[in-house]
């Protein structure tokens, strides 16, 4: 187990730190990570610049990758929380899927927009409660408590629906989708998302909670003695990731106007993949929100660029693959030289 | 979801059939198969078929795959009201799994209860093979449901539906609608691209497209056959493609994220074609104030035909409709287009 390595926060830096040439001290370890990332940003832009300069760098087009990476970013927050304090989340997909098509029972029921909203919120924490009261009090493995969730949220989602699409009617939710809820040419998802990003970022680095959670990935036991209440903190956690399932779960509604049990298929793998490119330790004590955010933006991009250039899902695939090689590959240069 | 996996003999003589005469064939086959619904309903009918008079009590044996679709969902409705209306037909329905080594099981259940027939929708007709020989073999006839079995010797009557005519008759709707049209463009918003059927749906398509060298493909991306794939590819294609004039879609559960892609990004400029026959779809085309203009069958119905040939092989009686004394030993469903003229039609069909 590495030590808790935090991103450099003046005042907090209780690492070691070891002399660094002098451009490298000066833009410090996290910035070279993020750096990477925009390069890698910067040279799928230009790919899709180049390909397809019309259709890529258009103003449309940007809304619309911000908005397909809103929902699985908001689900990419919380996850890094949670991988953060060395744990993971396997029922993300799973919750986002229950959450919706409950949420959409709801709607089918007259209960309109608050309703959705708060059903959506509160079976994502619910469900939340449960991983966390299994991890932290039962003392089950992450793993395995979530991989049990994912298949009862998965088959509970199933029974709800009969397999049924679920169609939203209520024109306040729809709306949201549409263009003319966007505020200054942003939609009201990527807002969200931002709002989500923010708080996420603000509550990792610069709060209590942040640092506890830093320091149970980093060690658990090391924190406990340090008078941190690792479980509390570990059951928190949890709650939060399902926390943002919800919101997640609601942003998806707006997008796709239904609820559907297969909805959120996958997200546990993009939203882990995303977390790790993005420079958060699997193994814990060390997260970052902003290198998630922009692993997810890496791979909305991605995909973004496949369709217009109308490369068949195959290809997709397989260069999927192969940039995340690319990405992680390139962050371990540039970190292993600290 | 309709997961036929026909054996390349099948593949090649339904694509010969259809491609070389889709009208005449389709209207051959949709004779078959709506004048024995039509002729059993009403019970006065003396040919020595499938009729509403009991008969002999027979027990249906009916295994499928968990209903994680609507489709899937409206295949075992339709087993289950058609099997009520008989009041010699004991319908024994197992719980619906996608995982083989259950779904074995479950079968092997019903032959040791000896059913009299076996109607089996598997959730993978290859795996599922065996099984269906043994039950032959042990003397109980299976009617092997859409997704089909490696050999005829382990099923006495396949009936199910026809991927490669969905795409067909989409692409002769579409080419239909844009004749005349110099330089039109299509596009294709596909389903799962690692299933047979898919691929399927594609080619038909694709050939029926040849009929007409004023259209051009020009892109073509696979969704999941979920609303939210259906969404997030449409989305993306509408970005890619600022001009088209048609569409298909090879799945209307998809198409419900791809209508709403669709309307968000404010385009009316094309016509589009679904798949499947769901009811929003038909709700949708009888609406007519989107560009959901036709959706080509993949029908449930099926179901409801596999009880009745059940039913038929279980009292030894043929088909209404048909000279045959026995039951023929494969349906191949027609695909029909469903447009604003027919779909009152075809609403009772849609499924949710």
């Amino acid at each position: 187990m590495t030590q808790p390595v935090s991103p450099p926060r003046d005042g907090t830096g209780k690492v070691p730190q070891v002399p660094l040439p002098a451009w490298r001290a000066a833009i410090g370890r996290a910035d070279v990570r993020t750096l990477s990332l925009l390069g890698v940003l910067a040279v799928l832009v230009l790919i899709g610049g180049i390909t397809k300069p019309d259709e890529f760098l258009d103003t449309r087009n940007l809304q619309l990758v911000l908005t397909q990476g809103s929902v699985i970013g908001v689900v990419t927050v919380g996850m890094t929380f949670v991988i953060t304090s060395g744990g993971i989340d396997l029922s993300v997909g799973a919750i986002v899927a229950l959450a919706s098509v409950w949420a959409t029972t709801v709607a089918t029921q007259d209960y309109g927009f608050l309703g959705i909203l708060f059903t959506a919120m509160i079976v994502g924490v619910g469900c939340g409660l449960v991983n966390g009261l299994l991890i932290a009090y039962g003392g089950m493995v992450p793993f395995i408590a979530t991989l049990a969730m994912l298949a009862s949220a998965r088959g509970l989602a199933l029974q709800i629906t009969d397999g049924r699409t679920q169609i939203v009617s209520v024109e306040s939710v729809l709306d949201l989708g549409e263009r003319d809820a966007y505020v200054l040419g942003v939609p009201p998802l990527v807002i969200v998302f931002a709002i989500v990003t923010v708080i996420g970022w603000l509550v990792l680095n610069r709060t209590t909670f942040g640092r506890r959670t830093v320091a149970v990935g980093g060690n658990a036991e090391a924190a406990r003695l340090a008078g941190i209440d690792v479980r509390r903190q570990r059951l928190y956690l949890y709650l939060l990731s399902g926390l943002c399932c919800g919101i997640a779960a609601f942003l998806l509604i707006i997008l796709s106007g239904s609820g559907q049990n297969t909805n959120g298929n996958l997200y546990e793998l993009d939203a882990i993949a995303a977390a790790i490119i993005g420079g958060t330790l699997l193994s814990g004590g060390r997260g970052t929100i902003t290198g998630s955010v922009l692993g997810v933006l890496i791979f909305t991009t991605i995909t973004n660029i496949f369709a217009l250039n109308n490369l068949q899902s195959d290809v997709q695939q397989i260069a999927k693959g192969a940039i995340i090689v690319a990405a992680v590959l390139v962050q371990r240069r540039t970190a292993s030289t600290t | 979801m309709p997961e036929p996996t026909p054996f390349a003999h099948r593949l090649t003589s339904r694509r010969g059939m259809l491609f070389g005469a889709a009208v005449s064939a389709g209207t051959l086959l949709v004779g078959c198969t709506s004048n024995e619904s039509k002729d059993e309903e009403p019970a006065a009918n003396d040919r020595p078929a499938a009729d509403d008079k009991p008969g002999k009590p027979v027990t249906i044996g009916f295994a499928g795959p968990q209903a994680d679709h609507g489709w899937l969902n409206a295949i075992n409705d339709n087993a289950k009201s058609r099997a009520k209306k008989y009041s010699d037909v004991t319908l024994e329905i197992t719980e619906g799994s996608n995982d083989t080594a259950q779904q074995i099981g479950q079968i092997e259940t019903l032959i040791n209860k000896k059913v009299d027939v076996l109607v089996v929708l598997p959730a993978d007709g290859k795996a599922l093979t065996q099984v269906g020989l043994k039950a032959m073999r042990a003397g109980i006839p299976v009617v092997n449901l859409d997704r089909i079995f490696n050999t005829p010797q382990a099923y006495r009557c396949w009936v199910g539906g026809d991927n490669y005519g969905m795409g067909l008759n989409a692409g002769h709707y579409i080419g239909e609608k844009l004749k005349g049209k110099s330089d039109a463009r299509v596009i294709e918003l596909a389903g799962l691209d690692n299933l047979e059927l898919t691929k399927q749906r594609t080619q038909g398509f694709d050939d029926a497209l040849k009929n007409y060298p004023n259209i051009k493909k020009v892109a073509r991306q696979a969704a999941e056959f979920t609303v939210e794939s259906g969404q997030a590819k449409m989305a993306q294609l509408l970005q890619a493609q600022p001009k088209f004039d048609a569409l298909w879609n090879h799945d209307d559960d998809q198409g419900v994220g791809a209508l709403r892609a669709i309307d968000q990004a404010g385009r009316d400029d094309f016509l589009m074609v679904g798949g499947a026959g769901a009811l929003a779809a038909f709700q949708a085309i009888k609406q007519d104030s989107g560009v959901l203009k036709a959706t080509v069958l993949y029908p449930p119905t099926m179901a409801a035909s596999a009880i009745d040939l059940a039913r038929a092989l279980g009292q030894g009686k043929g088909v209404g409709g048909l000279a045959e004394f026995e039951i023929p030993a494969s349906i191949t469903l027609y695909s029909a287009v469903v447009d604003k003229t027919n779909v009152d039609q075809y609403m009772s069909t849609g499924f949710k």
